[in-house]
């Protein structure tokens, strides 16, 4: 055996005693510290708490707010700070063979550009701009949850900051403003009619805002649920937490924006008169001709 | 409200995301799709300009093959009239060397007429005078002889006489 085989041979073998001293520790860690842990919620108040912010709410400027509020304005100045250097270093020196950093920043705003443009080919620059920061909302405010600031309630208690849109009030917000967008491209296409069609899907807003606040809450929850037991805090949240939330926020961050965009081309689809008599006459004939081959 | 839905927090929701959108749309949303609208723009003309030297140069090769086709024709036509050209200028020559050659020919027999009647008539004077020589040279002959027969006749009969 030559010697670089039986150097090699020695770093399997530590690395894999490392492995098992680690994983000794934490199972030793879990087992001890275990009964230490003491909530003066119960789970089932934790989970209301979570879904309704009644109980533990944080003060903002003397108004007594959701935990969500404050994440959406710490969401909003995360993003505003990154595109303000983004602007300020990067697009400056953007060249004609992109980077990978300068292709990152075209992928994300041609995505949401060609989104617009494909599902509204009408009407599309206002509705690119409004999806693009929509997206950007729901996908870095959903992973925010991730960094779990934590922020203390007005009852004393200590909570990390969800998601912004985890709110209700935030997924309302952004449910409702997408119906207002998609009525303003109803109507700035084709005015009245424009009108009609949008209030024909009077449920939109209402499914918009739920599914959203559905969706970002059930990750809440797990997470909630997995935190809340410290014997569960223990590797289980690197599925939970990250991969969950990752994949929840790409998910949700395309559902609304290509339902935004779906809708919006649809109501301000310029409107065909359909054709007159003849034209019937030769679609019922073709209809009857076609019924009695079959 | 049901569910903790409050419209203030709504509102602030609201404000939170409109100062979000727009800050996006002109910090990142705007100058990148700017950027990306020039560039798209600039391989569009770039393509553009490409399609129009392709279309050029195309133009210009059919214009070409056409000249050169041209070419070739006139240079087959050319060399169709030089060869015609050339065909009667050999005839021309040929023409004009049978007519030179005729004329020497004729030349040359009419100098030789001329000499043959210059030798004849040459000849003829020599034979005159050799045939005047001759019959002058019979005729001086004859007479001497009779002029010496005479004599001798005349001196016998002289004698005769001078006998008698």
């Amino acid at each position: 055996m030559s010697k670089i085989e039986k150097r090699t041979n020695k770093k399997k073998i530590a690395a894999v005693v490392i492995w098992i001293a680690v994983v000794a520790a934490l199972i030793v860690g879990i087992v001890l510290t275990d009964p230490l842990y003491s909530s003066d919620e119960s789970v089932s108040d934790a989970m209301e708490d979570a879904v309704l912010h009644e109980a533990n709410k944080v003060d903002l400027f003397g108004m007594q707010v959701n935990p969500g509020l404050i994440s959406a304005f710490v969401v909003t100045a995360i993003v505003l700070v990154a595109a303000a250097a983004v602007r300020i270093f990067a697009v400056p020196r953007f060249k004609r063979v992109p980077g990978k950093f300068q292709m990152l920043v075209e992928m994300s705003v041609g995505w949401f550009d060609r989104l617009a443009k494909t599902n509204s080919p009408h009407r599309n620059s206002f509705l690119g701009a409004y999806i693009y920061a929509a997206g950007v909302y729901i996908f870095v405010g959903t992973l925010f949850e991730l960094i779990g600031i934590p922020v203390v309630a007005t009852s004393g208690v200590s909570l990390s900051l969800p998601a912004p849109l985890s709110d209700i009030n935030g997924a309302i917000m952004l449910g409702c403003l997408s119906y207002i967008v998609i009525l303003s491209g109803g109507i700035a296409g084709n005015g009245l009619r424009g009108v009609g069609r949008t209030l024909k899907d009077f449920s939109l807003p209402i499914s918009m805002s739920f599914r959203l606040f559905g969706a970002l809450l059930s990750g809440l929850l797990v997470t909630e649920l997995v935190y809340y037991y410290l014997a569960l805090s223990f590797v289980l949240p690197v599925i939970v937490g990250v991969l969950f939330t990752l994949m929840h926020a790409l998910i949700q961050t395309y559902v609304l924006v290509m339902l935004t965009a779906l809708f919006y081309g649809e109501v301000s689809e310029p409107h065909i008169r359909p054709a007159k008599a003849k034209g019937a006459k030769v679609r019922h004939h073709k209809k009857e001709t076609l019924v009695n081959e079959v | 409200m049901p569910l903790n839905i409050d419209w203030q927090q709504i509102l602030l929701h609201l404000l939170n995301f409109v100062i979000l959108a727009t800050g996006l749309y002109l910090l990142l949303y705007k100058p990148v799709k700017a950027f990306i609208k020039k560039r798209q723009d600039e391989y569009a003309d770039r393509e553009e300009q490409t399609k129009a030297a392709l279309d050029d140069a195309q133009s210009k090769r059919g214009e070409y093959e056409k000249k050169l086709s041209a070419a070739e024709d006139e240079i087959t036509e050319k060399k169709r009239a030089a060869a015609e050209e050339i065909g009667a200028m050999r005839a021309e020559k040929l023409r004009e060397a049978q007519t030179e050659a005729k004329d020497i020919v004729d030349g040359a027999k009419e100098k030789a007429r001329e000499e043959h009647d210059k030798i004849i008539d040459g000849v003829g004077a020599d034979i005159r005078d050799l045939v005047g020589d001759m019959a002058r040279k019979v005729v001086m002959t004859s007479s001497v002889n009779e002029a010496y027969d005479s004599f001798l006749d005349a001196a016998e009969e002289e004698e005769k006489d001078g006998k008698d």
